[in-house]
């Protein structure tokens, strides 16, 4: 039998009910959310209280293999160029200077041969795929929880990740460039022993 | 005593007074409102501005204050002008007769309840003003469905206090306050009249000095119940509250009538929206659940009543006075933001419906009640 949704004591009663509704909503207001991760086992077990996160002083943790901005430990980096290359829209831009002497290791034991003059990622136009961090070598190319850098210029999406300064850049490139024509000097110079002998 | 019409700055003193009291309690309610429906909602509400957000209104009225007061080319200037000071003096005076404590009412005058009807209707008046003066056809509709609302909802609000008055006898605010409480007899013209449980002699059980929730008009004559149920439903039609609020939908349309105010005036409109809030509630307290009476009876020896009423004419008595009237009128206001926040808004034929089919009728029996019910308590 259908129920009966029609006479004034049904309409008292379904007043009242959703006066009690509202009300215990307003008893459970000292209770709140505590901002937890999805996987959490207590996610799903708070029924009620506030809602609310208040957004920049608390946060719901992001997930561990969430793709936010990259980090590049510019220590760790060999500059084998490999994520420029592989990156779909060509933000990040890599300029690479020999180095003259031995310039250690990275940290899993690489040994690192180049400097990297320019080291930038375009953030703005990074479209978060991951890619580049899967092919990176040493692994110094990563993704970082942080997704709140907005920024009010748009240049300063701009990452750059070089520690050397401009001077220091030029001052390894003309290094470079003498121990180019060193090495063409004594091998003109050997050319020349030979041809003589 | 309550009449102070000889001395100029005592009058003044309590304009100001009265305006001061009125402010705060509306600056409480509209935090209150906000913090409320954020609860209710299981949001937050305001949290930054203060201590749990609680400078919120003051930000709000800051910021009104500092706005442009716009008023549109083509608007009728001077009625435009004039409307929201006129809507929020309706409201204001009708607070004029409001006693809030057992010595202490603004204007004692005999015809309270009359003159407060008649006042806040002007209301109306005012709200005319606001929708034709704006010269803009969403004011104007916005302003023609308050004024029926508010036209329509006067009648069933009228009928219900009208059985209040009749059971009372009186049309005096102060009087009817004072018959709804231990201190009845201290009343002067009162001093033989008598209480009986649910108004009926017959029962010969005498509560003049039980006082208490014994003595509240809805215990009186419990007839009087209904047209509490009555009057408030109408109340909340008359302030445009939810689930009356068609004229100012908030969720649907920007605003009613006062869509094309801005700043001060705006603040105003919102103002006087508050106070009629608090009017009406006040009235409910006073009419049907015992005014500044305290809610506890004497049971014998423990007399709580008294010792919860203090003494008429001193401070004491004064103090326990707006204690009650406003803690009880805060447990209206807060019954009215919860129905605003649980019931859906009604249609406008749903709305004319309730009010002339529903409302009417029934306050009509009520006052028929009431009047045979007012025979049996002699
Ligand atoms: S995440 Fe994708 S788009 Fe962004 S820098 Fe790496 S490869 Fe390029
Ligand atoms: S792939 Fe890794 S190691 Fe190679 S240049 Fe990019 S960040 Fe450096």
């Amino acid at each position: 039998m259908k129920k009966d949704t029609t006479g004034f004591w049904y309409v008292v009663k379904s007043l009242l009910s959703g006066l009690r509704l509202t009300w215990s909503h307003f008893r459970k207001a000292n209770k709140r959310r505590t901002p937890e991760y999805v996987s959490d086992a207590n996610y799903f077990k708070q029924d009620d209280g506030l809602v609310t996160l208040k957004y920049p002083y608390e946060a719901i943790p992001v997930p561990d293999n969430g793709r936010y901005r990259l980090h590049n430990e510019i220590d760790d980096c060999i500059v084998c160029d490999l994520c420029a290359k592989i990156c779909p829209v060509n933000c990040i831009t890599i300029d690479s200077v020999k180095a003259t002497e031995d310039i250690g290791t990275t940290s899993d034991g690489t040994k690192k041969r180049l400097y990297a003059p320019t080291f930038d990622i375009d953030m703005a136009k990074c479209c978060y795929c991951g890619l580049c961090t899967t092919v990176c070598p040493t692994d110094c190319l990563t993704m970082t929880p942080v997704y709140d850098f907005s920024e009010v210029d748009i240049k300063n999406m701009v990452y750059h990740f070089t520690d050397l300064s401009p001077e220091q850049a030029e001052e390894k490139k003309q290094l470079f460039a003498k121990q180019q024509e060193e090495m063409a000097a004594a091998k003109a110079a050997a050319l020349a022993a030979r041809k003589k002998g | 005593m309550p009449y102070l019409w000889g001395n100029k700055i005592i009058v003044m003193l309590a304009f100001l007074l009265t305006l001061g009291a009125l402010l705060g309690v509306v600056i409480v309610l509209a935090y209150a409102e906000r913090k409320v429906a954020a609860f209710m909602q299981d949001r937050m509400g305001p949290t930054e501005a203060g201590p749990q957000g609680s400078l919120q209104v003051m930000a709000d009225v800051l910021k009104l204050l500092q706005k442009e007061d716009i008023i549109p080319a083509a608007a009728d200037k001077k009625l435009f002008k004039l409307a929201p000071i006129l809507i929020f003096a309706a409201v204001f005076a009708g607070f004029a007769v409001i006693p809030f404590a057992p010595s202490l009412v603004p204007a004692g005058i005999g015809i309270g309840v009359f003159y407060l009807l008649a006042v806040v209707s002007l209301d109306v008046v005012g709200l005319l003003m606001a929708g034709w003066g704006s010269n803009n056809k969403y004011a104007m509709l916005g302003a023609m469905r308050s004024v029926a609302q508010i036209v329509s909802y006067e009648i069933p609000a009228g009928l219900a206090i009208l059985s209040a008055v009749m059971v009372c006898q009186s049309l005096d605010f102060q009087e009817i306050s004072y018959q709804q409480g231990a201190l009845m007899n201290q009343f002067p013209g009162m001093e033989y009249d008598m209480n009986w449980l649910f108004g009926i002699r017959e029962l010969g059980i005498n509560t003049t000095t039980i006082g208490g929730i014994t003595t509240w008009n809805i215990f009186r004559a419990p007839i009087l119940l209904v047209s509490f149920v009555i009057y408030f439903i109408a109340s909340l039609a008359e302030s445009n509250r939810a689930p009356f609020d068609i004229p100012e939908a908030e969720s649907e349309l920007v605003a009613g009538f006062h869509v094309e105010y801005s700043g001060f005036r705006f603040a105003v409109l919102f103002l006087a929206e508050y106070s009629m809030m608090v009017l009406v509630c006040l009235v409910a307290v006073i009419l049907f659940l015992g005014s500044w009476n305290t809610p506890l009876p004497n049971i014998g020896p423990v007399a709580l009543a008294y010792w919860t009423s203090g003494t008429v004419g001193e401070l004491s008595g004064i103090l326990w006075g707006i204690f009650w009237l406003l803690s009880k009128t805060f447990i209206l206001l807060f019954l009215q933001l919860q129905l605003r926040w649980t019931y859906p808004r009604l249609r406008a034929d749903q709305l004319m419906h309730l009010c002339w089919k529903v409302l009417t009728p029934v306050a009509l029996a009520v006052v028929l009640v009431a009047g045979i019910w007012r025979m049996l308590m002699i």
